[in-house]
């Protein structure tokens, strides 16, 4: 085989390696395209550190909360307001109501959504019960707080936004050893337990 | 033989094709293309699609016109000589650039009609929309009216045991009601895998993601029924979940608002007073064909190995309390999911009642029943 | 196989092929493998098309009479796979290999003993995947697009055996490319230099490349779902923090380039057959190449037009949106130059033209419905509905599986030195063209009317055309019995070919005898 052959191989196989590298590396670079774009209808998991985003001049817009359980998660879980109307650039602390209506200690973890999605990139949060899984005992309910702020840089053509919150339950996932329930799962037309 | 062989296969081939023509499928050309819808960017996407359609057909019988010309013109018998040219840069040039700005041409409305659809600000009315395995849920955030919209045909119509109604497929419990001339947000989520939303008449077509909303807008011109799919692979009944949104006019939506805000306060009545066993087996039998016979069967018999047989079986029979659990908590690591937020207090001790009092149940158990009250008491706190 | 006559017109001695079974299984020799990947396509498109029966059967009529809504989301699922990795890919695969060492002038492929691994992998990779039909829970029944959570933790067991199945399906492309990269750079006759190549080396040398780029994603993919099944993360699964629309980004990342390695090839065969049977050399050779190599580079760049409904910003469709037009302009210019190319020539009709011709005119009504899709408002109105199902099968099977047709009609004579039937081949012609069309084109309206894809049962007013559609589909999977018929016949026997066979016929392959003598150009020839 000739050199010039030897020389390619080589460099295709560096090229798969690299491609196959870089559809794990599409996992970040999604996130950082959406921000350094300001395409993102993802929101941030973590409290901000922004600092010097209060204004007092800010606009009017209204927020309109929703919230879902996936999977019918057993919990009652609602915004204490359903819509409120903030300025942008000021604070804000909304509440959600959770409850526990089993008799079993269970966790829970809250994604947020927002629409439209060019509105996330402006939703900052101090505080948030989305970044923390939430752990409740049999019968217990709560307040859960989430302190945010749309920024003044919010689009004009942006006056109202959605912020969904679902809950999912994640009791299993922090049992020590995991247990794979997924294959298991609701709606898979396979063998269950004959008798309950 | 082998020519006799391939007229008679001709005239099979045109007898055939004739006679599968000449059938009653021309009455429908009404039906063969998209509706033009009953809003205002439906008729815009209309207009768009058909936009775009005429184009490709006056291309298409340019380019084919020469191609089948050619075709004619220039067989080896008539054109014994072939011409030698083989490139002309101009030309390469000229039928790269038409084309570019013909596709300009069609990007700037098109551009336009999308810019409208994401217009996107606050409705009159805001529906939330999950998808699920395999319904819909529609919760109206303003009044909070809450339901979920079942597909009624019966299987019975789909397994081809009675004749199909008019509706097949495309009719459910209850419709999405909405009045006309006021805007209409879609909030669109989904509770397990990906679904989507698909109204044609309105031109809607969103994604139902599991954790994410979606957003979509309607202001609807015309009172009437209209009907849409999912349109996202969810599963095996993901044929089986149709939409079904009624535009009436604003009185009659205040009156059916009125409607549902007080038959919450009936159902809260409801779950009060006492209840006759016969009452709520009739009841819970309805509930059952609804929700239940996909699985467990209308002989409660359930599917061997995979769906548990309730009639006969030992909770049903015997064991109220777990029975309640299950229909409250769904069963871990199976497919029977919690019907606690489908089901009314009332709805889930009448079809618990029925499984407990049908095939045969009622004489070989413990004969308890359920009734409402069971259900509240289920649902207090445990401390 | 073959007819292999002993050449002796090289210097080198050569033996001739091993005689038994196992001649096939330890072959390096690319004829044999090119024999070999041709056969197993052939196979797998059988295969693919019974499931395809079963599907058209089904919604033969509105109600479920064949099989269960769980049963029928497996066929879906699992014709997809197979017409895909299985029939359409392996077939151009074969074609490559009887083809690009020829068409170069050089003795076989580069790495040979890679060549004939990446052929075994495959029908082991295919015993894996069906035999999941007979799993637990069933074969795979999310489609072959396999959208997360539906494709992880919704999934059937066999998903499992899915992902190592397109993983090893994946690797035998990889290698496969690998070979032809190094083949057509560094194994040329003297003298051929890249603006002297074949069409159909060019179309290959550019699908190679895009192999080489995107089915290492595919890979990731399937990856980030077996550790999202199995070992607890959430790439895909929103309750860890994932995005169910990541997994759509990073699989048509994948699957918008893989549609065009799909139909790249088809484009050199069209160019070799129009040229050959018009008796004209093909009109603007620089275009045809430049206008490849566009569609290629684009092909990278407009993946989320398959996803216009999840949600995407408005900044996002609009690019996408207009990338995606873009496509037709390079594509346009080829369909120019392939009926220039019969413009004053001097044209016969033997099988492989008329399939090349059909090619031509039933994917570019293929490639209208597609620039329809592109127009995002409009796409609300067709995602996901028989139309998107209308377009793909009409540049997939009119379009790259006829192609296949025409390039075996084409180059048969000179695989096995024996011309095929030409009255059996035009009528498998004529089933075929008519069965495409009456299978496919009512599925524009179905979808246009309402009905989604992916279902097993359907409202009443789709009744009439999907009996139809049916009715099509029928004929033209019964056709395909007498293609198979036509290939063994040949096979076996038939009025001898020349070494031109076909009078107009331009290139290497010409030049050496019918059948191809079992190693040629051990001397690389002159090119002028």
């Amino acid at each position: 085989m000739n050199e010039g052959s030897k020389k390619t191989i080589k460099t295709l196989c560096f090229a798969v390696l690299g491609m196959f590298t870089f559809s794990f590396a599409l996992v970040p670079l999604y996130n950082v395209f959406c921000e350094v774009t300001g395409l993102n209808g993802k929101i941030e998991l973590r409290a901000t550190n922004d600092k010097n985003i209060e204004v007092d001049d800010g606009r009017d817009i209204s927020i309109q909360f929703v919230s879902h359980n996936n999977e019918e998660m057993p919990w009652t879980f609602r915004p204490s307001e359903d819509n409120i109307q903030i300025q942008t650039g000021k604070y804000h602390t909304a509440t959600f109501y959770v409850k526990n209506t089993t008799n079993k200690r269970m966790v829970a973890q809250a994604i947020p959504s927002v629409a439209p999605s060019n509105a996330a990139a402006h939703l900052k949060k101090l505080e948030c019960f989305c970044f923390e899984q939430q752990e409740l005992a049999p019968g217990e309910e709560a307040l859960l707080p989430v302190r945010l702020i749309f920024d003044d840089e919010l689009p004009s053509s942006i006056n109202s936004v959605v912020l969904s919150y679902t809950i999912f339950d994640v009791t299993d996932y922090n049992d020590v050893e995991f247990t794979q329930h997924h294959n298991d799962d609701h709606h898979a037309d396979h063998e269950m337990e004959p008798s309950i | 033989m082998f020519k006799k062989a391939t007229t008679s296969l001709n005239k099979t081939l045109l007898t055939g094709f004739v006679t599968l023509f000449s059938s009653n499928m021309f009455a429908a050309w009404g039906d063969l293309n998209m509706t033009e819808g009953v809003t205002a960017i439906s008729k815009e996407v209309f207009d768009l699609h058909m936009l775009i359609f005429w184009i490709c057909v006056v291309i298409g019988l340019v380019v084919f016109g020469i191609m089948f010309y050619s075709m004619f013109a220039f067989t080896k018998k008539k054109n014994p000589s072939p011409a030698s040219f083989h490139e002309n840069t101009k030309l390469e040039l000229a039928w790269t650039v038409v084309p570019f700005l013909i596709l300009v041409f069609m990007a700037i409305p098109a551009s336009n009609t999308l810019t409208k659809i994401y217009d996107d600000t606050e409705g009159d009315i805001n529906i939330q929309v999950v998808g699920y395995q395999w319904k819909w849920q529609y919760k109206y955030l303003e009044d909070d009216i809450d339901f979920f919209s079942n597909l009624t045909t019966d299987w019975d119509e789909i397994y081809n045991k009675t004749p199909k109604g008019e509706f097949y497929l495309e009719e459910v419990d209850e419709a999405v009601v909405i009045p006309v001339g006021k805007k209409i947000r879609f909030l669109i989520t989904a509770n397990d895998v990906i679904h989507s939303w698909w109204m044609p008449d309105f031109a809607i077509k969103q994604d139902a993601i599991p954790g994410f909303i979606n957003t979509a807008w309607t202001i609807v011109d015309e009172p009437g029924i209209y009907r849409g799919k999912c349109t996202e692979l969810c599963g095996k009944n993901h044929g089986f979940m149709p939409v079904v949104v009624k535009v009436v006019t604003q009185d009659e939506y205040d009156a059916w608002v009125q409607d549902k805000k007080d038959a919450a306060f009936r159902m809260a009545e409801l779950t009060e007073k006492d209840w006759s066993v016969a009452e709520l087996t009739e009841r819970g039998e309805g509930i059952y064909l609804k929700n239940c016979v996909a699985c467990h069967q209308v002989n409660g018999q359930g599917i061997t190995g995979i769906f548990p047989n309730l009639a006969g079986s030992d909770v049903v029979l015997n064991d109220k309390a777990r029975n309640i659990e299950i229909l409250m908590e769904g069963v871990q690591g199976a497919a029977m999911q919690s019907f606690a937020n489908q089901l009314s207090e009332v709805d889930m001790a009448s079809v618990i009642t029925y499984t407990r009092q049908a095939w045969g149940n009622a004489e070989n158990g413990d004969g308890e029943i359920v009734v409402p009250k069971d259900i509240v008491e289920y649902k207090k706190p445990k401390v | 196989m073959s007819a292999v006559i002993e050449s002796h017109n090289h210097d080198d001695h050569h033996h001739g092929p091993a005689k038994g079974l196992t001649r096939w299984l330890y072959t390096t020799n690319h004829k044999d493998i090119g024999t070999l990947y041709l056969w197993f396509s052939f196979a797998m498109f059988l295969i693919g098309g019974a499931m395809a029966m079963v599907i058209r059967a089904e919604l033969f009529q509105p109600g479920m009479q064949i099989v269960e809504p769980e049963f029928y989301n497996q066929m879906l699922t699992l014709h997809g796979l197979i017409m895909v990795f299985g029939a359409v890919m392996p077939a151009f695969v074969g074609l490559a290999n009887w083809l690009v060492p020829m068409m170069v002038g050089a003795p076989d492929m580069a790495l040979p003993r890679m060549n004939n691994l990446s052929f075994w992998i495959l029908p082991f990779a295919f015993f894996i995947l069906l035999s999941s039909l007979f799993m637990e829970g069933g074969a795979p029944n999310f489609g072959w697009t396999f959208y997360a959570p539906l494709s992880t933790t919704y999934a059937p067991p066999s998903v499992t055996f899915f992902i190592f199945a397109v993983h090893i399906m994946g690797a035998s492309s990889i290698m496969g490319s690998i070979n032809v990269i190094v083949t057509i750079m560094n194994m040329r006759a003297p003298g051929m230099t890249l603006m002297k190549m074949p069409l159909f080396v060019w179309s290959w040398l550019i699908t190679a490349y895009l192999l080489i780029a995107v089915m290492p994603v595919l890979a990731g993919a399937v990856t980030m779902m077996l550790m999202d099944i199995h070992f607890g993360t959430s790439f895909f699964n929103a309750a860890g923090g994932g995005d169910p629309v990541l997994f759509q980004h990073i699989f048509w990342f994948f699957g918008h380039p893989e549609v065009y390695i799909m139909i790249l090839p088809a484009f050199g065969i069209a160019s070799h057959i129009i040229e050959t049977f018009s008796r004209k050399q093909l009109f603007g050779y620089a275009s045809m190449v430049w206008a490849m190599a566009s569609i290629a580079i684009l092909s990278f760049v407009v993946w989320a037009h398959h996803m216009f409904t999840v949600g995407l910003p408005l900044a996002a469709e609009l690019f996408f949106m207009w990338a995606t037009m873009l496509i037709a302009v390079p594509t346009g210019v080829k369909v120019f130059n392939w009926v220039t190319t019969m413009f004053k020539g001097s044209i016969t009709y033997e099988t492989p033209m008329l399939f090349a011709i059909a090619f031509v005119v039933l994917f570019t009504i293929g490639g209208f419905s597609g620039l329809m899709l592109a127009i995002t408002p409009a796409d609300f109105q067709y995602h996901d509905t028989y139309f998107v199902v209308a377009h793909f099968h009409y540049v997939l099977v009119p379009g790259s599986i006829f192609s296949i047709m025409a390039a075996v009609y084409y180059w048969i004579p000179k695989w096995t030195g024996n011309m095929y039937d030409e009255r059996l081949g035009k009528l498998h012609f004529w089933l075929s063209f008519i069965g495409v069309n009456v299978t496919f084109f009512p599925q524009h309206w179905i979808g246009l009317a309402g009905m989604p894809r992916r279902i097993p049962d359907y409202a009443l007013q789709f009744a009439d055309w999907n009996m139809i559609s049916s009715v099509g589909a029928f004929l033209f999977g019964a056709s395909q019995i007498l293609f198979l018929f036509i290939v063994v016949k040949t096979v076996m026997g038939g009025k001898k070919a020349t070494p031109e066979v076909w009078e107009g016929s331009r290139g290497l392959e010409w030049t050496v005898e019918s059948p191809a003598p079992y190693h040629t150009f051990t001397t690389p020839p002159k090119v002028s």
